[in-house]
C-alpha cells in the first residue's frame, strides 16, 4: 500500500554526479565514514516504519560536528538532499531516504560528554541512546525522564527531532521540557549553540523551535538534557474493566479528581491477549480493559495516592486491581507494554496511530474507533497512554492482501479525522514523517501551514533537509 | 488593521495591559495596539486541566477561576508591578508573550512549557493558528515555543490555550538559617539530588532578608526548600529532607500559610523593590554558577543579588550603573547564561540591549524568523532586538 506514498521527484542533476558525490564525500568523513556500496546501503533503505523503503544515494557517518558541518555546506553547495538518521526508529518514516540523497547517522557520535549531578545536567553527543543516559546516572540516583518504548535503541538526536514521549511525561513531560540546550548544524555547514546549563533563552525560544521539528531545521550533533532524581520507589497496578468505556471514563476522573501519576496506560481485550502471548506479565484475561497506574514515592505516599485511585476506580465498576509484589514483577508489567508493538507485529502487520485526543474524549474515540474498524472488517488493538489522552490504535492487516491493506489505511487516516475532530491532534509523539504528511490539512488551514513552512525557509531555503517529509508536497511555497 | 500597518508600513507596540512596561528596549511605534479589549475565558474543563482564554483576559479572573476549582496554573507567574512600579492588572496574553515564570519553573517547566496553544495574527495580517489543546502534539513545527516569551515581536496574539494543574493540597518550607551564599548553593543542590520532589529552592542572603522578615522574624540569610502534594506526602519528605539537610544548618520548618507568603514574595522579588532608582537584571545561568557569578561581580561593582531556581535566576540589583558589558562578560566567565534589563531609567539604558545579545548566527536567524512572521518588520520594533530595515522587495513570506 504505502509503495505508493510520494516522495519528491528526484533531482537528475544529483544522480548523474553520484560518483563524483562519492569521492568528494569520501575524502571529507576518513575511515570509512561514507557508505555507498549497495549492500552496505540496505541497512539504511528504511526506518520501524517498514512499508516503505528506498536506497539512498549514499551514507555519511560522520564523527564530529565540524565533520557534519563540512557534509552539510557540500551539499548544500551542491544541492544535494539530506535525511538525518538515529537509529532508524522511526514510526513515521521520518528517516526513510529517497534516491537522491545522502543519510546523515550519528551513529558514531555517542559519547556522554559531561554528567553534571549538581546541576543535574548531561551533555551527550546525539547518536548516545536514551537509555543510556538513565543507566549512566543511575548509581548516583539520577535518570533521564522521557522514555519512548524504543529507549534501549532510539538516540537523543532521533528523540529531540521527533520531540520523542513515553509512558512518564505525564508526570515528567516529554523531550522539549526535559532539552536545556543543543550544538546544531545549519544546513549551510553553520554550527551553532542554543541554550546551555541554564534554563530558558536569551531571545527567541529557537530550542523550542528546533525540538521536533523532524530534521526540518538542521542537524542536532550535541545536546544537554535535564536530570532528576529518581523517586525512592514506584509501583505499577493493574486494574481490570469489563469494558473500554469504563477504563476510559475512570482515567478522566482520576485526573479529573486532581491525582497524577506517574503514568496510565491502557490496553483492550485485543492488546491484553497479545502481549500477556509474548511477555507472560501476568494480566487478567477476562477483563475487557486494562490500566496499568503508576505511583511513585515513599511507601507511604504510594499508598495514599492508590487508596485514592481505587475509590474512584470502584465507581466504575472495577474487576481486579493487583499490585506488582516486587521489582520483577513491576518490570514485568512494563516489559508487557513496552512491547507491545513488537508483539503485534509478530501475529500480524499493522499500522499504529498516534492521535491525540481531549482526555473527556476518550470513550468517544474509542467507540468510534471500535465503529470505524468494525466497519472495514478489520481487527484492532488499543494500547496507550491514556493520562494524556495520547491513543496509539494498532490497525491488524495482511500485507500480502491489498485491499485489506488498503482498508487499514482508510481506517486509519478516519480515525484521524475523528481525533481532530475531537478537538485533538494528528500525531502526540511519533511526528508527521511520511506518514502523516498527506493528513496535515485534516488540522491545519492554508494560511497555518503556510506559516510554518515560512518559518522552515529560515533554516534551509532551498529545502534540501528531509525534504519529503512534515508538510505535503502540493502547495508548498516557491523557494 | 494590521494589514494596512504592513502595507503602508506603520510601526505598532503590540502590548497587553502594559504591566510589564519597560521590559525590553524602547520601541519606536506610531501606534500602541492592545489586546486589553479581548477578555474573556473561552473554554476550561477541570477534567482536562486545560483552559482557553482570549489574550487580554486579567490573570486576576483566570486566577480565582482556577483557584475556584483547586487548579492553579503550574508556572507561577511573577508579578512584575512591584519590581517595575507599574499599574494595572496583567493580562494572560502579556504573561505567556514575556514567559513570566516564577519558583516553580524550576520543577513544573517555564510559561512556555504550559502553553500549548494559541492563535495570532501575523504581519501580513492572517489569522494563523498553532499548536492545539492536547497535551502531547508533535504535529508540525512547534510555532506555539517561538511566540512565547516573543514580547510582542512576532504576532500579535489573540487566544492561548494552556495546561493547568491541580493545586497542591498542602505545602511546607524548610528553612536554613545563616548560609553564606557559596554554602547555600551546595545545600541547594543537596535538596535537588534527593527524592523529595522539591518544588522551590531559594536563597535570600542577609541585606536583603529584611525585604521578607515580615514572614520570617528575624533579618538573617534564609535558604529555603518548598515541598508540596497530599499532606501524608509532604510530611514523609519534610522528615527525610530535614535529616539530609540538617548537616548545613539547624532546620526549621514552615507551615503552610507561612511558606505561601514566603514564595509570593521570593516569586515578586519583593526585597527588591524599594530601591526603584537602582537598575535591575534578570540572570539564568547554572544553579551552582549564580553564586560564582556574584562573588565575581563583587570584585568590581556594589550589587545585591536574591536567588531562585536552586541559585541558576539570579536578581541582581546594581548601586549605579546596569554596566552591562561587566555583567555579560561574568556571566560568560561562569559557564554562559543571559542577563535581561528589567529595570533601569532611559538614561541608563541607552546604547545597550536589554536582552543578552546573540552570538552573530543565532541573531541572524532569529532576524530571518522575524522576516518570516513579520515581513515589514512592524511588530514592535527594536523591542527585543535592533532594528533591521527590510530591503525592498522582501515583503513576501517566503524566499
Amino acid at each position: 500500500m504505502s509503495q505508493t506514498i510520494a516522495f519528491l521527484p528526484p533531482r537528475a542533476g544529483v544522480l548523474s554526479q553520484r560518483a563524483q558525490i562519492i569521492t568528494d564525500l569520501s575524502a571529507l568523513l576518513p575511515d570509512g565514514g561514507l557508505v555507498h556500496e549497495a549492500r552496505e546501503l540496505v541497512p539504511f533503505e528504511t526506518d520501524a516504519y517498514v512499508a516503505y523503503r528506498q536506497l539512498p544515494l549514499a551514507v555519511a557517518l560522520p564523527r564530529t560536528t565540524q565533520e557534519v558541518s563540512d557534509v552539510l555546506r557540500y551539499c548544500n553547495r551542491h544541492g544535494i538532499p539530506v535525511v538525518p538518521r538515529g537509529a532508524g526508529t522511526s514510526l513515521c518514516g521520518g528517516a526513510i531516504p529517497q534516491p537522491d540523497a545522502v543519510v546523515l547517522g550519528l551513529s558514531r557520535m555517542s559519547a556522554i560528554l559531561d554528567i553534571d549531578l549538581e546541576n543535574r545536567v548531561a551533555r551527550v553527543q546525539a547518536g548516545v541512546t536514551n537509555l543510556s543516559i538513565s543507566e549512566t546516572v543511575g548509581p548516583d540516583g539520577f535518570f533521564y525522564a522521557p522514555d519512548p518504548s524504543s529507549q534501549l535503541a532510539c538516540t537523543i538526536g532521533g528523540n529531540i527531532g521527533m520531540n520523542s514521549g513515553g509512558a512518564h511525561c505525564l508526570k515528567y513531560g516529554v523531550t522539549t521540557n526535559n532539552l536545556l540546550g543543543v550544538t546544531m548544524v545549519l544546513m549551510d555547514g553553520t554550527v551553532i549553540t542554543l541554550g546551555g546549563k541554564h534554563l530558558d533563552a536569551a531571545g527567541y525560544d529557537l530550542l523550542g523551535l528546533v525540538c521536533g521539528s523532524e530534521g526540518q531545521l538542521g542537524i542536532v550533533t550535541e545536546a544537554t538534557v535535564r536530570i532528576l532524581a529518581k523517586a525512592e520507589g514506584a509501583r505499577p497496578v493493574l486494574f481490570g474493566f469489563a469494558t473500554s468505556q469504563e477504563a476510559g471514563a475512570c482515567v478522566a476522573d482520576v485526573i479529573g479528581a486532581g491525582i497524577i501519576p506517574v503514568a496510565i496506560e491502557f490496553m483492550d481485550r485485543q492488546a491484553i491477549e497479545i502481549c500477556e502471548a509474548f511477555a507472560k506479565a501476568g494480566y487478567p484475561l477476562h477483563v475487557g480493559a486494562l490500566l496499568i497506574i503508576e505511583v511513585e514515592g515513599s511507601e507511604a505516599e504510594m499508598e495514599a495516592m492508590l487508596a485514592a485511585i481505587v475509590t474512584i476506580a470502584r465507581r466504575h465498576g472495577v474487576m481486579t486491581v493487583r499490585e506488582s509484589q516486587s521489582a520483577t514483577e513491576a518490570a514485568l508489567i512494563w516489559k508487557g507494554r513496552k512491547s507491545a508493538f513488537g508483539a503485534t507485529g509478530r501475529i500480524a502487520d499493522y499500522i499504529c496511530m498516534d492521535g491525540t485526543v481531549p482526555l473527556g474524549k476518550l470513550s468517544h474515540v474509542l467507540q468510534r474507533t471500535d465503529e470505524i474498524c468494525t466497519a472495514l472488517g478489520l481487527r484492532v488493538a488499543n494500547v496507550f497512554h491514556a493520562g494524556d489522552g495520547n491513543m496509539h490504535p494498532l490497525i491488524l492487516f495482511d500485507a500480502n492482501n491489498l485491499e485489506k491493506a488498503a482498508k487499514a489505511e482508510e481506517a486509519g487516516n478516519e480515525i484521524l479525522k475523528v481525533c481532530v475532530e475531537a478537538g485533538g491532534c494528528l500525531t502526540g509523539e511519533h511526528g508527521v514523517g511520511i506518514e502523516k504528511r498527506d493528513l496535515m490539512r485534516f488540522q491545519f488551514s492554508d494560511v497555518d501551514l503556510a506559516q510554518q513552512m515560512a518559518v522552515r525557509y529560515a533554516f534551509d531555503p532551498d529545502w534540501l533537509l528531509n525534504p519529503s517529509k512534515v508538510f505535503p508536497l502540493e502547495g508548498r511555497p516557491a523557494a | 488593521m494590521i494589514r494596512h500597518a504592513a502595507g503602508v508600513r506603520m510601526p505598532l507596540s503590540l502590548v497587553g495591559s502594559n504591566t510589564r512596561a519597560g521590559l525590553g528596549n524602547r520601541v519606536e511605534a506610531d501606534m500602541v495596539v492592545t489586546s486589553a479589549g479581548l477578555a474573556g475565558v473561552i473554554d476550561y474543563d477541570p477534567g482536562e486541566m486545560v483552559m482557553t482564554a482570549k489574550a487580554g483576559t486579567p490573570l486576576s479572573d483566570i486566577a480565582a477561576l482556577l483557584d475556584a476549582n483547586a487548579q492553579m496554573l503550574a508556572f507561577e507567574p511573577v508579578d512584575h508591578r512591584g519590581i517595575m512600579n507599574t499599574q494595572g492588572e496583567p493580562t494572560i496574553g502579556g504573561v505567556f508573550l514575556s514567559n513570566a515564570s516564577g519558583p516553580r519553573r524550576l520543577s513544573a517547566g517555564a510559561a512556555r512549557d504550559s502553553l500549548l496553544g494559541l492563535r495570532f495574527v501575523n504581519g501580513r495580517g492572517e489569522a494563523i493558528r498553532a499548536g492545539g489543546r492536547v497535551m502531547k502534539n508533535v504535529t508540525g513545527l512547534d510555532l506555539v515555543k517561538l511566540l512565547a516569551g516573543s514580547h510582542g515581536t512576532l504576532g500579535f496574539v489573540t487566544e492561548v490555550t494552556f495546561r493547568v494543574l491541580p493545586r497542591p493540597e498542602t505545602e511546607a518550607t524548610i528553612l536554613l538559617r545563616h548560609l553564606d551564599d557559596a554554602e547555600a548553593s551546595q545545600a541547594m543542590a543537596a535538596a535537588m539530588a534527593q527524592a523529595a520532589d522539591v518544588s522551590g529552592a531559594a536563597h535570600i542572603p542577609k541585606a536583603l532578608a529584611n525585604g521578607i522578615s515580615d514572614s520570617l522574624g528575624t533579618a538573617n540569610a534564609v535558604t529555603a526548600l518548598r515541598l508540596e502534594g497530599l499532606s501524608a506526602s509532604v510530611e514523609v519528605r519534610v522528615t527525610s529532607l530535614a535529616a539530609r539537610l540538617s548537616a548545613f544548618a539547624p532546620v526549621e520548618v514552615l507551615d503552610a500559610s507561612t511558606s505561601t507568603r514566603l514564595w509570593h514574595a521570593v516569586r515578586d522579588v519583593a526585597p527588591l523593590q524599594a530601591r526603584q532608582d537602582r537598575p535591575l537584571w534578570r540572570v539564568s545561568v547554572a544553579p551552582t554558577a549564580g553564586h560564582r557569578l556574584v562573588a565575581a561581580l563583587r570584585q568590581h561593582v556594589e550589587i545585591d543579588a536574591l536567588y531562585d531556581w536552586q541559585g541558576g535566576l539570579v536578581w541582581l540589583e546594581m548601586s549605579g550603573e546596569p554596566l552591562a558589558d561587566v555583567v555579560r562578560r561574568a556571566i560568560a566567565s561562569v559557564g554562559g547564561g543571559h542577563a535581561t534589563l528589567i529595570r533601569a531609567s532611559d538614561h541608563q539604558r541607552s546604547g545597550m540591549s536589554a536582552f543578552e545579545p546573540e552570538p552573530e548566527p543565532v541573531a541572524a536567524l532569529s532576524a530571518r524568523i522575524k522576516g518570516k512572521l513579520d515581513p515589514a518588520g512592524i511588530f514592535s520594533p527594536g523591542r527585543m532586538a535592533p532594528v533591521v530595515r527590510p530591503k525592498a522587495g522582501s515583503m513576501g513570506m517566503t524566499g
